[in-house]
């Protein structure tokens, strides 16, 4: 890992330390409320604040993780630097297309 | 519990397709593991390889593993780590074995090299010497890893080093940080580059086994928190670029 790679993921891991306190909290409070996928889905459309804060988390988490397992391969793996980089910015690139897609359904549909 | 008359010795001999090979060594009092080695060299099998020099903690050149930890041989004693009266001797790892107990530091000072850690002098010996003061904060950090003997002890119980060969390695680090900390100097720009880059101070996952194992007790791990923060702050002002 060199200084850009560290700077970035604990950079992200910072970002992330708020908006996983407030998933949880949400998590939380849907479960004890016993709402459901509809009522959810009812608070969530067409909300600017919760596409924000999803897209915001999504693209934090994407980075990290990626960058975190691209250190896993390099030091774990008989993958070189360069092949545990491609197959890291793969995981990025599919963990924020699925992020953005579940985003998408939260707010939008 | 009585002190037995006899150890039992296992040390490694060959290269990296050798084994252990046992021996029985007189019980001596203040007896160190350098001694036993030195006693099976001397008195058994004068084929032995192995490294040593001052006998009294400065060269650093006798770290060996025993009993699965690498240690100072020559400021061991017998006593605190072979109560049972066996000892197993291993060649350093994360190294190149030449043969036996002997490893090729090569590898452990080229990373000294790439980690900058020659003193880039700042004025000419014509110049008045410095006037550094003792309690400033900069020598306080400095003295506090300048002690290091390079026995590669920290460079073998180091985990990322054993997982990633381009890793520089506690020693080296840590020789880095005294110098980015000694105020004569003036090469800190290219040493701040240096370990910024890939498989340098930001490769270490803080385990601490350097700090663990260091026959001085330094504080690598210290050292290498020190240069993370020192090169993050010049990457994110663009001093240094990754």
């Amino acid at each position: 890992m060199n200084v850009r790679l560290y700077v970035w993921q604990r950079a992200t891991a910072a970002l992330m330390v708020p908006f996983v306190l407030v998933h949880i909290a949400v998590i939380f409070y849907a479960t004890r409320q016993q709402m459901t996928a509809a009522d959810i889905l009812s608070r969530t459309h067409g909300s600017a604040a919760w596409a924000a804060f999803y897209t915001v988390f999504v693209a934090a988490v994407s980075i990290h993780a990626a960058i975190g397992v691209r250190n896993i391969l390099s030091e774990w793996s008989p993958l070189g630097h360069r092949a545990a980089g491609w197959c890291a910015v793969s995981l990025g690139i599919v963990l924020a297309m699925l992020g953005f897609h579940a985003v998408i359904a939260l707010v939008l549909t | 519990m009585s002190t037995p008359a006899q150890l039992s010795v296992s040390l490694w001999r060959g290269g990296n397709d050798g084994r252990y090979e046992s021996y029985s060594v007189p019980r001596r009092e203040s007896q160190t593991v350098l001694d036993v080695v030195t006693y099976v060299q001397r008195h058994i099998d004068q084929t032995l390889s192995y490294r040593f020099a001052c006998r009294v903690g400065m060269c650093g050149s006798c770290a060996m593993t025993v009993n699965g930890r690498p240690r100072w041989t020559c400021r061991t004693h017998v006593a605190k780590v072979a109560a049972s009266g066996s000892l197993t001797i291993g060649p350093l790892e994360n190294l190149p074995l030449i043969k036996d107990l002997a490893t090729d530091m090569a590898p452990f000072f080229e990373k000294w090299q790439q980690a900058k850690g020659v003193f880039a002098p700042s004025q000419t010996r014509a110049e008045p010497m410095a006037r550094i003061r003792p309690d400033s904060a900069p020598r306080v950090a400095a003295n506090a890893a300048i002690e290091c003997i390079n026995c590669g002890v920290c460079y073998a119980a180091c985990d990322t080093v054993r997982w990633n060969s381009g890793y520089l390695g506690p020693a080296a680090l840590n020789r880095a940080w005294t110098l980015v900390n000694d105020e004569r100097d003036a090469g800190n720009p290219s040493r701040l580059a240096a370990i910024a880059a890939s498989g340098g101070c930001h490769s270490c996952h803080s385990h601490q086994s350097c700090q663990e194992h260091c026959p001085l007790a330094l504080n690598p791990t210290a050292s290498i928190a020190g240069l993370k923060r020192r090169t993050a702050v010049a990457y994110l002002k663009g001093e240094i670029k990754a």
